[in-house]
């Protein structure tokens, strides 16, 4: 099982998100934005990070990337990709997910230890968490302010793709506390919370337990992992 | 070399942080006749030949398609630089 991270100009956590996909158990590929090839992954992760200094809009210029077009192609085919905060923000600029990404409401940079409640487990990230989970990943960012129209959000909303949400004081003025979401086929994930750092004991986000002990973040890698099992 | 004009803005209904910032700056200033602030975007594209029919709609789709984010955003104004 190959799972490709794309290294953009400015991406920060592309060695944290190789990390978390060899802890899963699948082998990591690291790809570069400037090429045309996916050297044949089964997956993809957009990384988190400031590609191009989120000059334009945040992801807007790495959305335009020459491999973006690869990524769309075999998003349309249904390959799993998965978004995290500047991979999110790209991947609304790219149109496979609704919506877009603003600067927080209360205009500074926030990062902590975030509460979210998992509402659809039907994704090929989510699939092995169980219905309205509650998991702890750290969250880090300046324009993680989820918006979409009334009636976009309310097809979100009645289509289940509202896949994580927001427990607790909302972050950053996100609509209706919307962490992350999917597209209609399930195989597109997008949100803003880093679940990559959320991966191995010692490293991971504080927890009722123990300082650092989380790995709430790790389901998401071997979900996708279990999805391109059954396939 | 003419230059064209794109203006965009954050749409009206969605809070603009950077304009909130300033806003409160000017009131901290004393300049509290200044109700509000909007920051938008301004981006100057430079053609070196005519600004032909073909060059406009470019324009026009650079401005939706990659200028701006019709999610986020208004594109407010194109401005063409006055006919030689």
């Amino acid at each position: 099982m190959r799972i490709g991270v794309i290294t953009f100009p400015g991406s920060l956590d592309e060695r944290d998100a190789q990390r978390a996909i060899r802890i899963a158990g699948a082998e990591p590929v690291a790809l570069w934005h400037g090429e045309h090839d996916l050297h044949g992954v089964d997956a993809l992760v957009l990384p988190g990070g400031f590609s191009y200094g989120d000059y334009l809009r945040a992801g807007a210029i790495a959305s335009v990337s020459p491999i973006m077009a690869e990524v769309i192609d075999a998003a349309n085919k249904g390959m799993p990709v998965l978004g995290i905060c500047n991979g999110f923000q790209m991947l609304t600029e790219a149109h496979l997910l609704p919506g877009g990404l603003i600067r927080n409401d209360h205009g500074r940079f926030i990062r902590r230890d975030q509460v979210l409640r998992v509402e659809n487990v039907d994704t090929a990230w989510t699939n092995e968490f169980t219905a309205n989970d509650e998991i702890i990943i750290p969250l880090k960012n300046g324009e993680g302010g989820f918006i979409a129209s009334e009636a976009e959000l309310d097809r979100l909303e009645g289509e289940g793709r509202v896949v994580f949400r927001y427990l607790g004081r909302n972050p950053n003025g996100s609509l209706r506390d919307i962490a992350g979401i999917t597209n209609e086929r399930g195989n597109v994930v997008g949100l803003m919370p880093h679940p990559e750092h959320a991966v191995e004991p010692g490293f991971g986000p504080d927890t009722a337990d123990a300082m650092r002990s989380g790995t709430d973040g790790l389901t998401l890698f071997t979900s996708a992992i279990q999805a391109l099992a059954a396939v | 070399m003419p230059t064209i004009l794109v203006e965009v803005m954050p749409k009206a209904e969605l809070l603009d942080p950077q304009g909130k910032a300033v806003s409160g700056a000017l009131t901290r200033l004393g300049k509290s006749e200044f109700t509000d602030v909007r920051i938008g975007k301004r981006f100057e594209l430079t053609v070196d030949g005519p600004i032909t029919d073909a060059i406009r709609a470019d324009v026009q789709h650079i401005a939706d398609e990659i200028l701006s984010n019709s999610v986020i955003e208004d594109v407010v104004a194109i401005t063409y630089p006055e006919a030689e």
